[in-house]
């Protein structure tokens, strides 16, 4: 069992544009907790920082400022080699995160060896065929030895759900792991998602930008809006019951079955830039605060 | 994920999924194949003359005898005992040929060796690491490539005193004035392949630089190297050939360039002795065409372009086979006399 708990994290990024040098900040301030078990979903649009906070959490980037502290059970703190054990990762195209030359086979030793989870190469395939099994692949004998072009892309992201579970992690960061996928097979994988979480109690972080899928499989919501956190709470609470104006917004572009006809773009345009982002409402403590400053100093703030 | 509804695993959509695939028999196909050019009349012409070329010049030299051996009649055209003649002083060009064709050989491989092993170093590992080490390799490569590349290695196998101007030397020259294109390529494509998921993936599960630099992005580079191997022992066996012509070639070997530069010496051209130079000529222009031959089939591989029309065609055949099969079984059930199977390979 295994917790991360992310305080403060900031993230800049340096543009530069001839001599200029302008300073983008990326992630601002964004605090939250994964446990073993539950399920936060991350959503925002393109550019809110979601897959900043997924690079930065699976140690791809350096943050600028914050902390992010892995504990394991009995307090100790995870570093090094033992990171990259406990914190993995499913990216979001399946046809580009598996390597076209190599085996699907390999794709799975390759994490069981560098972790020493298996001592020889029998050891090593009866895993890998095991590991394939878990994820739904079989016959598993038939698909380990196949190159990942000679799979579909729901296919290819299972082997990619047991690649990031095969080093043994507690801690799955899944960044959009459906958005390239056919709808219909969707539900497979987010079921598939669902149940190894249940069976190894992992901590997930779920990244989307699809509200609907959001509240349906996690248990929090964080919503992002350029960079800061604008709303977080109990996922029905935050769909339900909306209170930041990007959160309704979002919660608005979903289109409604049960309401035909009905866009968003009925509403006209959304000036942007007019949505405020320097204050969050937090459905845990049923008050709106002030976003985008360190934890410790968040302020009540009436909006 | 607590809000799902229980044993919802094996819904429809999870069934949906095409499970065929996977269960058939369809042969398991390598990774290689997919890196090997498709046969065609041109790729197969390009080979024939590499390894035609290649045979004369490993097995020649056991089948022919002495070639400094001097005779004392002179300069003499093509005859029975001699098939390519002799030259000035009686030495029996085929034996020089076949000596010859070894030694160019031999530093063309060399030299290929050589550069592209340099320019994987400065072009991969320099793209791989980025920021500094990125700009310093850069610009290494970048002030290798203005150098001119035959006055610096003129002036390098001149400064080196005869004696030890051997073999390696003049292929060290060779392949030290001549990686830094073959570096930029390589830098261009790891650049693109760098940044690619399974680049990510693997550095995520905890891989070593070295491990994701050989096993990961190298594989995919393999195309590229191999084209840039084989226009590194074109440009070889060329420089060579020109340095030796102009005398400052290995001073232990026998390569072409050194039979051009005695029959240069030997006044063969105005004597009207074709025999002497045509051969070692002609030598070196077909070694050069057939490479560039299997180039251009490696570049099929490469070229996105290239690429697509080589899959369509694919697809076409397949088609086609399937056509043909079809059109067979229909007639076997009317009773017809079944076609013989096309091989398209």
């Amino acid at each position: 069992m295994t917790s991360v708990r992310v305080t403060d994290l900031v993230k800049d990024y340096t543009l530069r544009s001839g001599l200029k040098r302008t300073r983008l900040r990326a992630v601002d301030h964004v605090s939250l907790e994964l446990v073993p078990g539950r399920t936060v979903a991350l959503v925002g649009e393109s550019g809110s920082g979601k897959s900043t906070i997924a690079k930065i959490l699976t140690r791809m980037e350096r943050p600028t400022s914050g902390k992010v502290d892995v504990r394991l059970d009995d307090g100790a703190e995870v570093h090094g080699a033992a990171y990259r054990r406990e914190v993995q990762m499913v990216f979001q195209d399946p046809f580009a995160s598996l390597n076209p030359f190599h085996s699907i086979e390999h794709h799975l030793a390759r994490p069981l060896r560098i972790h020493k989870r298996t001592r020889t190469k029998e050891e090593t395939r009866e895993r890998v065929l095991e590991m394939l099994e878990r994820v739904n692949l079989t016959p598993a004998e038939n698909l380990a030895p196949r190159r990942p072009h000679e799979l579909s892309g729901g296919q290819r992201q299972r082997v990619a759900i047991a690649r990031a579970l095969a080093p043994g992690a507690q801690v799955l960061i899944a960044d959009e792991p459906v958005s390239m996928l056919d709808v219909s097979i969707r539900l497979g994988v987010l079921n598939l998602l669902g149940r190894l979480q249940r069976e190894d109690d992992l901590a997930v972080l779920y990244i989307t930008h699809d509200l609907a899928t959001a509240r349906h499989f996690s248990d929090e919501i964080v919503v992002l809006y350029r960079g800061r956190v604008v709303e977080r709470g109990p996922s029905d609470a935050v769909i339900l019951d909306a209170h930041h104006d990007y959160t309704k917004l979002l919660a608005a572009a979903a289109p409604d079955p049960e309401r035909p006809g009905s866009v968003a773009a009925d509403r006209g345009p959304v000036d942007r830039d007019a949505i405020d982002n320097s204050v969050c409402y937090d459905h845990f403590a049923g008050e709106w605060r002030e976003a985008g400053v360190p934890a410790a100093e968040t302020k009540e703030r009436t909006a | 994920m607590t809000n799902l509804e229980p044993a919802v695993e094996a819904t429809a959509a999870d069934t949906a999924e095409p499970p065929a695939e996977a269960s058939g028999d369809a042969p398991v196909r390598s990774g290689w194949r997919m890196l090997l050019p498709t046969m065609t009349p041109w790729l197969a012409t390009g080979l024939v003359l590499i390894v035609g070329i290649t045979l004369f010049g490993l097995i020649g030299p056991f089948l022919v005898g002495d070639p400094d051996q001097i005779r004392d009649m002179g300069l003499t055209g093509p005859s029975a005992e001699f098939p390519l003649g002799t030259t000035q002083i009686g030495q029996d060009v085929l034996a020089q040929l076949a000596y010859a064709t070894r030694g160019s050989l031999e530093i063309g491989f060399l030299v290929g060796v050589l550069a592209t092993i340099l320019s994987c170093f400065f072009g991969i590992y320099g793209a791989y690491r980025g920021r500094f080490v990125d700009e310093a390799f850069s610009l290494l490569s970048n002030v290798f490539l203005v150098i001119p590349g035959l006055p610096l290695v003129i002036v390098i196998s001149g400064f080196v005193p005869r004696e030890s101007r051997g073999l390696w030397t003049i292929a060290v020259v060779l392949a030290v004035t001549s990686w830094a294109a073959s570096a930029r390529v390589l830098r261009a494509q790891t650049l693109s392949v760098r940044n690619r998921d399974y680049v990510a993936a693997s550095q995520v599960s905890g891989e070593r630089p070295w491990r994701v630099i050989t096993v990961e992005i190298l594989p995919n580079l393999l195309p590229v190297i191999a084209s840039q191997f084989v226009f590194a022992v074109i440009a070889a066996i060329l420089g060579e050939a020109g340095l030796a012509f102009i005398g400052l070639g290995a001073s232990n070997s026998s390569t072409l360039g050194t039979m051009l530069f005695y029959a240069q010496n030997g006044f063969a051209l105005p004597l009207g002795a074709w025999w002497w130079f045509v051969p070692p000529g002609l030598m070196i222009a077909l070694f050069g065409m057939g490479l560039s031959i299997v180039n251009f089939s490696i570049d099929e591989i490469i070229n996105p372009k290239l690429k697509n029309v080589r899959l369509h065609r694919r697809q076409a055949r397949r088609a086609a086979r399937r056509e043909r099969r079809l059109a067979r079984s229909s007639r076997g059930a009317a009773g017809g006399v079944p076609e013989p199977e096309v091989s398209d390979r």
